[in-house]
């Protein structure tokens, strides 16, 4: 039966053993997974500043991965679209507006902008130019932020950051419980967004010029474009997560930029899965949860184990954990549907 | 002025030329396997990493020199045959992040053995100083640099050009199932390429102890560096890298005393501008 | 992974409640990992020694210290690990920053959760006015950068080229310096501000032999970017043509001064500590340290602040009766005279800053090793930067 035939493709919808057209809806898992963060904030309420900050990995991860698991554009220097949606809000606030959700909007809008301008330069030519210019990028971002220290406070940071209340009603607190919901809240929105794009015909499209070379270009679609499209939304959610950090830490670190938070999404997103969404959530969630606990111990091990990890899960797991579950699954069906 | 811009010129040559030392190996290597090697410094690192440990040990500069080449290009040898083949045929990605892994597994062993430090290295005192020739001051260290790497250029290029397994190398970069048909056997070329680059790369990581400084973040450092001479020279092409790595070791050193205000901004923002304009690099063959 | 993480909060949340009345907690927030592991280490350092000679209990309470890493100049690192030693482990002092950016960020949370903030190293003039709930006790750029200033002019240097790493610090010593040596009829020929992650001097030096001046004032991040710059700096024949290198104490400091070598011997700078520094504390400071961090090499200024800050801490605990309440901590502090292995301080009260004695010192071998020598001396030296 075709259905066999159809299990290795890697990426492609879970194998039914009836042909069903993909479809939008939210699966069962999904709305259970969604459903997660909230006994957590009641469980955990020393925890709350690191759930944000995954919440907030979490889309910035995502935002990596319309780029890099659906267009398929090697980027080393997402921070850049970060940072300035970092920067944005920071400094939006910090001169008097600290409304959050218009500071979110223009961190949006800015690194849309930047996205737009840049992702010229990264359609053209192939894997290793592209790497090259978006990590040239990048670091010339962090020096830009590094000599503008006047106006970004360099490498001391930019605080004053003051921040009013959300819709006028919820102050930004200590513990974090404001912070929590209102990073939260953002994801599933962004996140909503991005799923409906990946799910659309455009979505689609991005696959198969990611998958396809020269196929694309030769049935006709506009594929520069497709692609500055990607990159574009990709730079603007960045910019969002970004700015969330700014507004929900008020504080803008230069590392907000630089090579090391780009390459570590690049980590996060592969331990997940590229090219699955929930395998960038994933992937935040659990180098977040090691990286608090295991630098903690001992932060030279951890790099260690780091660089273990990426070169185990490159040689034996491509795919990263959701690849790996989806294989595991896949055995599990073949293996049912065989014993029937 | 004059005398100025030849002291300019001449740092930023040596500087180049060490640049160029390093970058040589992943040049050929991306040319030749296809291969994003981001670990190449790396092995730059460790080279250095081992001239210290050697000299601690009481040997003298200039004999760890070959110690650190032959050694370092074992460890290329073994890489390559135990992890390195089997992501040939990957796509980029992978390999990014396959040697990204091994620089962070690099970087993390480097500290816990050496410490996060800056390595002190012992130079022998005729290396030392200026030579003052004609009203200029020439470091004697950088002089040595400067023929040092020349030297190994001019055997490269013997290598290369002159002998068979130099025409081995050059058809296997061209066209790999061509040379593979003509009964070249592909798999010891590329072996053997990968020692001599990760070889020369372990070399230049020794001897830029003196210029470049080694501390365990070395290899991701100049990691930009390395790339940015490779991709703009192009993959593959001992000339291009060796162009690139001039032009970028001169406008940064130039570049940080004309305009010190600018700093490192200039090498990226030249470095953007390069790749628009030739993205398949000064003399690419591929991208 | 989730289960387990639940029991250990279970777990700390009673802990944390059950030792609130019998322990005053000391959180330390300071980069012990990366390229400034050092200074975290000497800070810790400072603390054991001070603990060691003093014990670990003041007012009927023990003293815990809680030690987190930043790995570096991380300021979001160093505000999240605030956070929650204020919020999970209820602190009673936030105290360490190696680094400007860590106690920038962290200002916030001190005034917040009204938190006293003990800055046992961070030099930047403005860090003690982001809240009102820090005090220092190390120094301040300006403060060490003014003297020698003074004395360059006096002692016959007229025209000086100054060359600061691009950050923080570095900014602030090189206004101090124009500021102070041009008010007194000096020349600046040039200023150069050096990228901070950049260990190649050669342009640099190249302008500076060009410049031919009586001088270089210098400041980088204390640690390997000063022996770098002396070795090329000898390299290049440039301390035979005569020009001087002067600076701020950073630049000889004591924990690296002998991996320059002979490159070091005659430098002369303007600094509050030196470890050959003759007085019955610093002796009873250096014995403690050796011994409770014998492979650690010298101590160095940071470690002092580090042993100070724990000084400043016993006492107000000890006039607060170990009732620990920000606002009364931080009135116990203002004006508080204490006698540092360094000489005699204390805290200006309406700025919270230390006032100290500066010394003028030059870097001589005594057994083999290089100290810095004092000479001569500036007393009660308060912060030139915010006046």
């Amino acid at each position: 039966m075709s259905a066999e035939a159809a299990e290795p493709l890697a990426g492609a919808a879970a194998a039914e053993p009836a042909a069903a057209l993909p479809h939008d809806r939210w699966r069962p898992l999904e709305v259970a997974f969604w459903l997660l963060p909230l006994p957590c904030y009641f469980l955990f309420p020393g925890y709350l500043v690191l759930a944000s900050q995954i919440f907030i990995t979490g889309l910035f991860a995502v935002s990596l991965d319309l780029i890099l698991g659906y267009a398929g554009i090697v980027s080393l220097g997402h921070s850049a679209f970060f940072g300035v949606g970092a920067y944005t809000a920071g400094l939006l606030a910090r001169h008097g507006w600290g409304e959050p959700l218009s500071g979110l909007a223009a961190a949006a809008a800015a690194a849309a902008a930047v996205g737009f301008l840049v992702s010229f330069l990264v359609v053209r030519g192939g894997d290793l130019a592209r790497l090259m210019v978006t990590l040239g990028i990048g670091q010339l971002f962090f020096e830009a932020a590094n000599k503008a220290y006047d106006v970004t406070g360099g490498v001391d940071g930019l605080n004053d950051v003051r921040m009013w209340r959300i819709l006028g009603l919820f102050d930004f607190d200590l513990q974090g419980r404001t912070a929590f919901l209102y990073s939260l809240a953002v994801l599933v929105a962004c996140f909503a967004l991005v799923r409906r794009v990946v799910a659309s015909p455009f979505g689609l499209s991005l696959r198969a010029i990611r998958d396809g070379g020269k196929r694309m270009p030769a049935l006709g679609a506009p594929v520069r474009r497709r692609l500055v499209a990607a990159f574009t939304l990709g730079a603007a959610m960045a910019g969002v997560a970004g700015a969330l950090l700014a507004q929900t830490t008020q504080f803008v670190g230069i590392d907000v930029l630089g090579f090391n938070r780009s390459a570590e999404l690049l980590i996060v997103v592969v331990l997940g899965g590229a090219g699955r969404l929930y395998g960038a959530l994933l992937g935040a969630a659990i180098f977040m949860l090691a990286q608090s606990y295991l630098s903690g111990i001992n932060p030279v091990y951890w790099q260690f184990w780091l660089g273990l990890l990426l070169v185990v899960i490159v040689l034996f797991a491509r795919g990263g954990l959701l690849g790996g579950a989806r294989r595991v699954l896949a055995l599990w069906a073949s293996a049912r549907r065989a014993s029937r | 002025m004059l005398r100025n811009l030849t002291g300019i010129l001449f740092d930023g040559i040596a500087y180049g030329s060490l640049l160029f030392l390093i970058s040589n190996g992943l040049s050929v290597t991306m040319g030749l396997m296809n291969f994003v090697n981001l670990a190449h410094g790396a092995f730059a690192m460790a080279g250095g990493y081992l001239c210290v440990a050697l000299m601690r040990r009481g040997v003298p500069f200039l004999v760890t020199l070959p110690l650190v080449f032959l050694a370092t290009a074992l460890a290329g040898v073994v890489a390559e045959r135990t992890l390195y083949r089997r992501l040939y045929r990957a796509p980029h990605l992978d390999q990014v992040l396959f040697s990204i892994g091994l620089t962070f597994m690099a970087i993390a062993a480097a500290t816990f053995v050496f410490g996060p430090t800056q390595q002190p290295v012992d130079l022998p005192p005729f290396l030392r100083g200026q030579f003052h020739v004609l009203g200029l001051d020439l470091g004697r260290y950088r002089l040595f640099l400067v023929a040092l790497v020349v030297l190994v250029t001019v055997d490269l290029e013997f290598l290369i050009r002159r002998t068979r397994f130099g025409a081995q190398i050059r058809a296997s970069v061209d066209n790999a199932a061509a040379s593979a048909g003509l009964g070249i056997d592909v798999d010891l070329v590329c072996a053997a390429t990968f020692a001599l680059g990760t070889g020369l790369a372990g070399l230049g990581g020794a001897l830029g102890i003196d210029l470049l400084g080694l501390d365990p973040t070395f290899a991701l450092k100049y990691l930009v560096y390395f790339l940015l001479a490779v991709a703009v020279g192009g993959a593959g092409s001992v000339k291009g890298t060796a162009a690139a790595a001039l032009v970028l070791g001169v406008c940064d050193v130039a570049g940080k005393y004309y305009v010190p205000a600018a700093g490192a901004f200039i090498v990226y923002a030249l470095m953007v501008v390069l790749l628009v304009a030739f993205p398949l690099g000064f003399y690419g063959r591929r991208a | 992974m989730k289960s387990v993480l639940r029991v250990a909060a279970c777990l700390a949340l009673a802990a944390s409640t059950a030792r609130a009345e019998e322990t005053i907690k000391v959180g330390v927030i300071a980069p012990f990992t990366g390229p400034f592991a050092d200074y975290g280490k000497e800070i810790e350092a400072g603390i054991k020694a001070w603990m060691k000679l003093n014990g670990d209990r003041v007012a009927g309470k023990r003293v815990e210290v809680i030690v987190r890493d930043t790995t570096g100049p991380l300021p979001d690192v160093a505000k999240r690990l605030a956070q929650e030693l204020v919020v999970r482990e209820k602190v009673h002092f936030l105290a360490g920053f190696g680094l400007t950016p860590e106690a920038m960020a962290v200002a916030d949370i001190a005034t917040q959760a009204k938190t006293p903030m003990i800055i046992m190293n961070a030099a930047t003039s403005i860090i003690t006015t982001k809240s009102p709930y820090i005090v220092r006790v190390s120094m301040t750029l300006p403060q060490g950068t003014a003297p020698i200033a003074t004395w360059a002019w006096k002692n016959g240097i007229k025209k000086v080229f100054t060359l600061v790493s691009d950050y923080a610090p570095g900014i602030d010593s090189e206004t101090q310096f124009k500021k102070t040596f041009g008010a007194a009829g000096g020349q600046i020929v040039d200023s150069i501000r050096v990228p901070l992650r950049n260990p190649e001097f050669a342009p640099f030096l190249q302008r500076i032999k060009d410049a031919r001046p009586d001088a270089v004032f210098i400041f980088v991040p204390p640690g390997e970017a000063n022996i770098g710059f002396m070795k090329g700096f000898v390299e290049r024949g440039l301390d035979k043509a005569g020009i001087k290198v002067i600076g701020p104490g950073d630049l000889t400091e004591d924990h690296t001064v002998d991996a320059m070598g002979d490159y070091a011997l005659g430098i002369i700078t303007s600094f509050h500590y030196s470890d050959a520094h003759e007085s019955p504390e610093n002796k009873a400071f250096l014995k403690a340290f050796y011994e409770v961090a014998p492979g650690l090499g010298r101590p160095n200024f940071m470690a002092v602040g580090g042993y100070d800050g724990m000084a400043a801490i016993y006492h107000a605990a000890a006039r607060l009766g170990g009732k620990i309440d920000g606002d009364k901590a931080v009135e116990a502090l203002k004006g508080w005279k204490h006698m540092s292995p360094r000489g005699p301080i204390y805290i200006d009260p309406a700025t919270r800053d230390v006032v100290q004695t500066e010394y003028f010192r030059k870097v001589e071998k005594r057994d083999g090793k290089n100290y810095n020598i004092e000479f001569d001396s500036i007393p009660n030296v308060k912060d030139p930067g915010k006046q």
